[in-house]
């Protein structure tokens, strides 16, 4: 006999996007659970850097997703403190060539537009900010904005401050539907929950759980590998990477591609990123990628070359074919909330995800225009 | 009982290693760590956030906790390199990379 209990909505996806859902719709006064057939930061969150930029974003939507978010992490911070390793230290984007910091200055100058606080570096300035960095360098894109939380602690303390009913280790495995199609609860492999809504947060697998309701979302992985330095004292101050990642993380591509991101953290490691390829759930270690992880990072950063890498992790990035996250109500399944496909950028763009959704949920305008986001964008494409 | 009349062992001459400039014995074929150990030192690391003292724990080059400076190079595994003449171990503040420090 399975039990049954009410709620006003239920989060499907314990990652940090899940939390932020059920902080900000508890903040709002509803009656949440969270549901996850692993553990809390068990599939995506766990296996990110903790990137909260605003500097790889074009103006557009996301841009003003990443702003509001980088105003909301400054909140949470100051409620969770050093809990969740939230540094405010600015990104350093450097070009590697000429002819990139020209490109890297364009992209900057209409950042500055859409309200991005960016400033040039000459080439003989990059030391002062980044002692390490390699000679040579052309200059760079100094971005105040940009920070860093440990992802897996931040959706950690969001879910627990949330106050949110878990239940984890538990798959979904249906969404209870009434008489005119609408959402009203949630099957579990162990117990039903009665909800008029429910929050799909489940990141790479959401396409998986937009099935359970019969509608298409069609997220993709885009795999990631991050090679973990022994502990290290602070020799990189920032998040410091080349100005090429910005065009490796608007490819379509499923090929390979790779561009040094390195940064520092509290515990001591030095991440070194970020490769994407789409190649399914393929969780194969590639020493390939590995290889050019570990040769652009020390091109940039040549100390690295005198450290020890001690382990490498992937994890898998919730894609969408436009890059963009798909945030809102779906209009295809009434009570059905798509929050997910927020590819590499899930962990900065959290907060706003989860205060627009909870917005949703108690009937307030959110703070700007979903319609970019809207899930059901996909099927018009046909 | 000494542990090598236990097993019958006949090792060749002892070598000398260092330890923190001082003078230490180590039999042909055994690590650092052992070497140390036998000598009574447990302890050759201080943790990083603690300062508290390290040494070797499973002894089977897992756990990492056995980390010192070897020749120079920080975060040597004494429980896996054998004791060379001459080897100087020191001990390792932290993470031993304080010069890279900016």
């Amino acid at each position: 006999m399975l039990k049954r209990t009410s709620y006003d909505a239920v989060v499907v996806g314990a990652g940090v996007v899940g939390a932020a859902c059920a902080y900000y719709a508890a903040k709002a006064g509803l009656r949440v659970a969270v549901v996850d057939r692993g553990p809390v930061a068990g599939g995506t969150t766990g296996a990110g850097e903790g990137n909260l930029l605003v500097s790889d974003k074009e103006p557009g939507p996301e841009l003003d997703l990443a702003l509001l978010s980088t105003t909301l992490w400054r909140d949470l911070a100051a409620e969770f403190g050093d809990r969740v390793e939230y540094e405010p230290k600015g990104g350093l984007v450097v070009a590697t060539a000429p002819a990139g910091l020209d490109a890297l200055h364009g992209f900057a100058a209409g950042q500055l537009a859409a309200g991005v606080d960016a400033v040039a570096v000459a080439a003989d300035d990059l030391r002062e900010l980044e002692p390490h960095l390699a000679d040579g360098l052309p200059g760079g894109v100094l971005y105040p904005q940009d920070a860093q939380v440990q992802p897996a602690l931040a959706a950690a303390h969001l879910l627990r401050a949330s106050g949110a009913d878990r239940y984890l280790g538990e798959a979904v495995t249906a969404l209870r539907r009434g008489p005119g199609g609408a959402i009203t609860g949630v099957v579990t492999e162990r117990r039903e929950l009665a909800a008029p809504a429910v929050v799909n947060a489940a990141g790479t697998w959401g396409g998986a759980v937009a099935e359970l309701a019969g509608v298409r979302l069609p997220v993709l992985p885009r795999r990631g590998f991050v090679l973990v330095t022994e502990p290290l004292p602070r020799i990189v101050r920032r998040k410091v990477y080349a100005a090429d990642y910005v065009a490796d993380v608007a490819s379509g591509s499923a090929d390979l591609q790779s561009s040094a991101v390195v940064e520092g953290t509290p515990a001591g490691p030095v991440l070194i990123g970020a490769s994407r390829e789409r190649v399914g759930f393929d969780r194969t270690l590639s020493p390939e990628v590995l290889h050019r992880l570990a040769a652009q990072a020390a091109a940039l950063f040549p100390v690295l070359r005198t450290v020890a890498v001690q382990r490498a992790y992937r994890g898998f990035r919730p894609y969408l074919p436009d890059h963009l996250p798909a945030i809102g109500r779906d209009a295809r399944v009434p009570g059905l909330y798509q929050a997910c496909g927020h590819e590499g950028a899930g962990i900065g763009l959290a907060p706003a995800t989860g205060l627009l959704i909870a917005r949703q949920l108690v009937g307030e305008k959110p703070e700007f225009d979903l319609s970019p986001f809207r899930p059901e964008r996909f099927d018009e494409e046909e | 009982m000494d542990p090598l009349d236990l097993v019958g062992a006949e090792p060749g001459p002892a070598r000398t290693i260092l330890f923190d400039g001082r003078p230490v014995p180590a039999l042909p074929g055994q690590t650092l760590a052992a070497a140390l150990w036998a000598d009574g030192v447990l302890a050759w690391r201080t943790t990083r956030t603690g300062g508290r003292p390290r040494g070797a724990f499973c002894g089977i080059g897992q756990c990492f906790d056995c980390l010192a400076t070897v020749n120079g190079r920080p975060n040597q595994r004494l429980c896996l390199l054998p004791a060379e003449h001459g080897d100087a171990v020191t001990t390792q503040e932290g993470h031993g990379h304080g010069d890279l420090a900016v």
